[in-house]
C-alpha cells in the first residue's frame, strides 16, 4: 500500500475544494514535551515513562505496516511525520485547501498512563504544547483537549482549565477505555464536556488493558485495524444503553477513524434487542437509534469502499449525510485524499455538507 | 387479569425447511450422570456440581424464551415432546439441528470439560436423536483443549446423525489461531461444518472496552464478537488451510456482513504483506466458506432493507433457515421478513442448508 507512490496527475491547490479536516495528527516526541512538564514529572518521564497497559516501552502493541504508520512522503527534512508545522502547512493545509483542521493528539497515550498523576501532568503538557507550538502559530488549526480519562476528577479539571479557550474544539478520548465509555465512572467527564459546550471526540486506539477482541488477543495489526469498527460499536452501545444521552441531553459525540458503514446494522440490532429486553434499561425513553441520530457523528476516514459503488448511496441514506464529517488522518498511511477518496459522485449539496458544512456546524462555526 | 382466550386454531405453516439452530436444554446436571463414568459421575454428586447453564442466556430473560415457548415449569427447550411440537411441527420443518448450549466449554478444567462434553453428546443421541428421525445433533467439544476436542469429534462422527461441530463464539483465544486447528482438521476429516454459536466463556470481557453492565449490551456485542472471529479465521489462514470446512455462524445476525466485508477487504488491500497466505479477497473466502443462520434478523421487520442488505452481501447462498427456538427473535409463525421473495425463501429454507450439510443431503437424497 505504502510503497512508491506514483505522483498522480494531481490537482493543484487552487483547483481543490475548500475542506474541513477533522483528523490531523501532530506529533510531539518525548523531548518536545519535556519543557512543558515540571521538574518532578520530567524526572518521572525519563526514569519510568508511561507504563502503558501493554508490553513494549516504545511503540504500539501491534507493529505497524510502515514506520510511524505514516505516508512515506510525510517525513519532513528533520524529525518525524507530523512534527513539523511548516512542512504540514505546505504539504497538507495549503495543498488540500484545508480551511479548518482539527488536531487529535493521540500519542503519547496520556489517558492510559497507569500512574494517574503522571497521566494528568502529561495531558496538561500536551495541551500547552499544542497551543504553544501549533494553534498559536496557525489559525487554521484547532486542538482537542487531551485528558487523563481513567482519572475522571483530573479529567474534569483539565476540561475546565481549557473550557472557553478558542483554540480547543473538543475533548479527546481514545476508544479502548478500561470500562465501556457509557459507564458511570466516566459520567463526570461527559457532564463537564456538556457544561463546556464541547463535543466528546473518540478516536480509535488506546489501551484499556483488555484484549482488543471479546475472544482474546488477535495476532495481527490488520486484525487490530479492522477491529476498531467492532470496538467502537461496543462503546457506542454502552453510551446508548447506559442512558447517557437521557442524562446529558446536550452531549455530542464524534467517532473518529472507526468506519461508518457498520452504523445502520448496529442501530437495527440495538433497536431490536433493546425493545425485547426493555425491562433491563428503563432509563431509555426512546429507541437507541433515535439517540444515535441526534447525538452521534462520525468521521469518514478510512473511507468506506463497497464492492459495488452504488451501495455507498444506500449507506449514506441509512446513516444520514448530516452525520458524516470528512477527515484525512494526515500524516498516516491510510490518509484519505479529499479529491480521490470518495468512491461515488455525490450531488453538490451533499458533497459540500460532507467536506465542509457538517463540520462547520458541528464545531459551531457556521 | 384474566388469561387471554386461546387464539383460534390456525393451520400451521408447512415450510418444509431445515432448521439450523434449535436449542435443547439439559434439564439439570443430574441428567448427565448416567452418561458419565464412575469418576465424573461421583464428582458431580459428591462435589455438588452446579448446573452449567451459560451466563450468555439468563433463563428468565425475555430473549431466552418466546412467551408461547416458555413452559410452565422446567427450562425452555427442556422437553423433547414440546420441542418436536413447537419447533418442528410448528413450522413443518423436515429436519432440525440441535445446538446444545450447556456451558461445558466454560469449565477451567479441561478434563472435566471433556468428560461433560462426552456426556452431553451421549445424552443428546439417546434422549433426543433416538426419539425422532427429524432430529440432528451438533458435536459439543471441549474447546479448552483442541486435541481432546478432536478426539470427541472422531468419537461422535461415527454416528451420522451428528452433522456438525459446535463452538462458542468467544473463548480464550481467537478462533483462527493455530492452537484450534486440530478441531478443524477433525471436522475436515469427517466432512463436518463447524458451527460457531453466540455466547462467551467469559475468559475476557465480551467487548474490547471492558465488561458491560447489561445483558442487552452483552447480547448486542456478540455480533461484534463474530466479526472479530471472522477476521481471525481469515487472517490466520484457517479458511484457506481447511478449504473443505464450512463455518456456520449461528445466532450471529448477518446484516452487519456487507459493511464488515468492505472494511476487511480494504485493510487486506493495505496490509496483506502481513498475512501473505491470504491470497484471495477475504470477501470471496467468506462467501465461499462461511454461512449464517437466519435469526436473529437484525433489521426492520418490513423487509425492504433486508433485501438491500442481501444485495450488498452479493450472494443468496449464505443464509440458512433457523428459528433459534426457543429464543425470542420473532413472533407468530413466519420467521421471514414479509418482502422476501418466495424463491429466496426456498433457498434459505432448503437449498442452502442442503448445500452446507453433506450428511443431511445424503439422508434426504
Amino acid at each position: 500500500m505504502n510503497f512508491e507512490i506514483a505522483q498522480r496527475a494531481t490537482k493543484d491547490a487552487a483547483s481543490r475544494p475548500v475542506i474541513v479536516d477533522c483528523d490531523i495528527h501532530p506529533l510531539g516526541e518525548a523531548k518536545d514535551l519535556l519543557p512543558y512538564l515540571s521538574q518532578r514529572w520530567r524526572e518521572h518521564a525519563q526514569s519510568y515513562g508511561l507504563l502503558p497497559r501493554h508490553g513494549f516501552q516504545s511503540g504500539p502493541a501491534y507493529p505497524k505496516g510502515q514506520p510511524d504508520a505514516a505516508r512515506l512522503d510525510s517525513w519532513p527534512p528533520e524529525g518525524r511525520p507530523g512534527s513539523d508545522l511548516a512542512f504540514m502547512q505546505k504539504q497538507h493545509l495549503d495543498f488540500n485547501n484545508v480551511e479548518l483542521g482539527v488536531m487529535t493528539m493521540i500519542s503519547p497515550a496520556a489517558g492510559a498512563a497507569q500512574n494517574m498523576d503522571y497521566g494528568a501532568a502529561l495531558a496538561r503538557a500536551m495541551n500547552e504544547w499544542q497551543v504553544a507550538e501549533w494553534t498559536s502559530k496557525e489559525a487554521r488549526l484547532k486542538a482537542s483537549i487531551v485528558i487523563p480519562y481513567e482519572d475522571p476528577p483530573a479529567a474534569v479539571a483539565e476540561i475546565e482549565h481549557w473550557a472557553g479557550h478558542r483554540d480547543f474544539a473538543q475533548v479527546l478520548i481514545l476508544s479502548r477505555t478500561a470500562e465501556p465509555l457509557g459507564q458511570r465512572k466516566y459520567w463526570p467527564i461527559l457532564a463537564a464536556a456538556e457544561r463546556a459546550g464541547l463535543p466528546i471526540a473518540v478516536h480509535a486506539f488506546g489501551y484499556g488493558g483488555f484484549p482488543v477482541t471479546g475472544g482474546g488477543w488477535p495476532s495481527y495489526y490488520m486484525e487490530e485495524m479492522v477491529g476498531h469498527a467492532q470496538c467502537c460499536q461496543a462503546l457506542l452501545s454502552s453510551l446508548v444503553l447506559e442512558g447517557v444521552f437521557e442524562r446529558f441531553p446536550g452531549l455530542r459525540v464524534l467517532l473518529i477513524e472507526a468506519g461508518v458503514a457498520w452504523l445502520p446494522s448496529l442501530m437495527w440490532r440495538l433497536d431490536k434487542h433493546q425493545a425485547r429486553l426493555a425491562s433491563e434499561t428503563p432509563q431509555l425513553k426512546r429507541r437507541p437509534s433515535d439517540y444515535i441520530r441526534e447525538h452521534v457523528w462520525l468521521t469518514t476516514q478510512p473511507m468506506e469502499e463497497p464492492e459495488r459503488r452504488k451501495h455507498f448511496h444506500d449507506m449514506v441514506e441509512w446513516i444520514g449525510i448530516d452525520r458524516l464529517l470528512f477527515a484525512t488522518d494526515y500524516p498516516h498511511w491510510d490518509f484519505d485524499d479529499p479529491v480521490w477518496s470518495l468512491p461515488v459522485r455525490l450531488d453538490d449539496t451533499a458533497r459540500q455538507a460532507l467536506f465542509r458544512d457538517n463540520a462547520r456546524k458541528f464545531y459551531g462555526l457556521a | 387479569m384474566a388469561p387471554a382466550a386461546p387464539p383460534p386454531q390456525q393451520p400451521r405453516p408447512q415450510l418444509g425447511g431445515i432448521d439450523c439452530d434449535v436449542h435443547p436444554a439439559v434439564p439439570g446436571i443430574e441428567a448427565l450422570v448416567p452418561y458419565l463414568d464412575a469418576h465424573w459421575g461421583n464428582a458431580v454428586v459428591q462435589r455438588g456440581l452446579h448446573d452449567l447453564e451459560p451466563t450468555s442466556y439468563p433463563l428468565r430473560a425475555p430473549l431466552t424464551a418466546r412467551p408461547d415457548w416458555r413452559p410452565a415449569s422446567g427450562k425452555p427447550g427442556g422437553d423433547v415432546v414440546t420441542v418436536l411440537d413447537q419447533a418442528l411441527d410448528g413450522f413443518g420443518s423436515r429436519i432440525a439441528i440441535l445446538n446444545c448450549l450447556y456451558a461445558v466449554q466454560t469449565l477451567f478444567s479441561e478434563d472435566m470439560g471433556a468428560a461433560l462434553a462426552r456426556a452431553v453428546n451421549d445424552w443428546l443421541a439417546k434422549e433426543w436423536l433416538d426419539r425422532d428421525p427429524r432430529l440432528r445433533g451438533s458435536i459439543v467439544v471441549p474447546i479448552q483443549n483442541a486435541e481432546m476436542a478432536a478426539a470427541e469429534i472422531d468419537r461422535c462422527a461415527a454416528d451420522r446423525r451428528f452433522v456438525q461441530v459446535l463452538l462458542p463464539c468467544l473463548s480464550d483465544q481467537p478462533l483462527g489461531r493455530r492452537l484450534h486447528w486440530p478441531i478443524y482438521e477433525a471436522a475436515q476429516r469427517h466432512g463436518l461444518p463447524v458451527a460457531i454459536h453466540a455466547g462467551s466463556t467469559y475468559r475476557h470481557p465480551v467487548t474490547p472496552v471492558g465488561w458491560p453492565s447489561t445483558f442487552t449490551e452483552d447480547y448486542v456485542a456478540q455480533a461484534q464478537g463474530f466479526q472479530t472471529q471472522l477476521t481471525s479465521l481469515v487472517c490466520e489462514g484457517a479458511l484457506s488451510r481447511f478449504p473443505d470446512v464450512t463455518f456456520v455462524l449461528a445466532e450471529s445476525g448477518f446484516t452487519w456482513l456487507p459493511a464488515y466485508l468492505w472494511r476487511l477487504t480494504k485493510y487486506w488491500h493495505g496490509l496483506r504483506m502481513e498475512v501473505p497466505w491470504v491470497d484471495r479477497s477475504p470477501a470471496d473466502l467468506i462467501r465461499a466458506q462461511v454461512r449464517f443462520t437466519l435469526q436473529p434478523l437484525d433489521a426492520p421487520q418490513d423487509g425492504a432493507d433486508v433485501l438491500r442488505v442481501i444485495d450488498h452481501i452479493g450472494s443468496e447462498e449464505l443464509l440458512l433457515f433457523s428459528t433459534d427456538y426457543p429464543h425470542w427473535q420473532f413472533d407468530g409463525d413466519d420467521p421471514f421478513p414479509a418482502a422476501l421473495p418466495q424463491a429466496l425463501r426456498q433457498k434459505i429454507l432448503l437449498d442452502n442448508p442442503l448445500a452446507t450439510y453433506a450428511r443431511i443431503r445424503e439422508d434426504l437424497a
